[in-house]
């Protein structure tokens, strides 16, 4: 399978747990931090990112970037 | 900011588009505003009209609108984003022009605008987020707010034989000639946020031909007012706000 990653900008992101809930893989759960303005950010839980883009498509703060493997990786790993 | 093209090995596939400014959205957590203007950004610079494209931002919580995308945009007062829409048109026809309003001021104090700017067809994309409720002011009952229920300026809830019924502002302005595009989506799951997308691409895409009004409605949340968390208000969304505003094309073109 695609691996793949985020990156979450944890000052913007206000922990509205929207992207935990669009996320298919359940990679992603909120912080026992706080960020600078009080909120509990999102942040990756599991390392079984697939870099499908759900999280940052409902993200309303455009806290989240997205990285995935090239698909040439995965035909290298066959 | 500057996001690198690839980590570890892995290639970028989705950062924040170029077209929205650095500075953070303002809205309460899970709101869709933010989500919309995202959207309105990203198409504007996937098309490559970022140097054409003028936005009329309204009065509500999406006042500071212009502080977040990159174009060329204008403040309207309460109610007339449409009509400062129609002047900016008719002066620069070949700019892409866009109105942006909430249900207070689209289908309260700018009915007739809102009614008027249609008929006449101005060639304009008018984006339309309804959340059943004055968002900015405290939760105050709109016109839109569904029948029984709760706001701060009725305790009781909607009752129908003193404050009328929801008002269906999409239904009745598809009935107008003028209008060419008109259609409601939602932004409470990644695939009505797709669709949404798609719709705002196909309304700049008419708007270039000419067509007439596109009218996009958005259903959209407000958690603050409605005294949830974000995601029971995507789910109350879904249980009470689509038996009254179906998600769907209202009125397609017929070529």
């Amino acid at each position: 399978m695609i691996k793949g990653t985020v990156i979450i900008d944890r000052d913007i992101c206000k922990g509205c747990e929207l992207c935990i809930v669009a996320c298919p893989q359940e990679s992603l759960g909120l912080s026992k931090q706080i960020n600078i303005n009080g909120y509990r950010f999102a942040e990756l839980v599991q390392d079984n990112c697939t870099g499908c883009v759900n999280c940052a498509i409902v993200c309303p703060d455009v806290a989240i970037t997205v990285y995935r493997q090239p698909k040439s990786a995965l035909k290298k790993a066959v | 900011m500057d996001v690198p093209t690839t980590l570890n090995g892995y290639e970028l596939i989705y950062k924040k588009p170029s077209t929205l400014t650095e500075k953070p959205f303002h809205y309460c957590p899970g709101c869709g505003h933010s989500v919309v203007h995202r959207l309105l950004m990203e198409v504007v610079e996937e098309m490559g009209i970022q140097e054409q494209t003028v936005g009329v931002a309204p009065v509500g919580c999406s006042v500071f609108a212009y502080d977040y995308m990159d174009i060329d945009m204008q403040e309207a007062a309460h109610g007339r984003a449409t009509a400062v829409a129609t002047g900016i048109k008719r002066i620069l026809p070949d700019k892409f022009v866009f109105s942006y309003q909430g249900d207070g001021d689209l289908a309260a104090i700018g009915t007739a605008e809102t009614i008027h700017a249609v008929n006449r067809g101005e060639n304009i994309l008018m984006i339309f987020i309804n959340n059943a409720i004055y968002g900015m002011t405290g939760g105050q009952m709109a016109p839109t707010t569904l029948l029984n229920q709760v706001t701060s300026t009725s305790p009781y809830g909607r009752n129908k034989e003193a404050m009328g019924y929801p008002i269906k502002i999409t239904e009745l302005l598809a009935q107008l000639p003028g209008a060419y595009y008109v259609s409601r989506h939602a932004v409470y799951t990644v695939n009505a946020v797709r669709k949404l997308k798609k719709a705002i691409e196909k309304s700049f895409a008419y708007q270039k031909l000419n067509r007439g009004t596109c009218f996009i409605e958005v259903v959209s949340n407000c958690p603050s007012g409605w005294k949830m968390t974000p995601v029971e208000s995507n789910k109350w969304l879904e249980a009470n706000m689509f038996p009254q505003y179906p998600l769907g094309d209202i009125k397609i073109p017929k070529d």
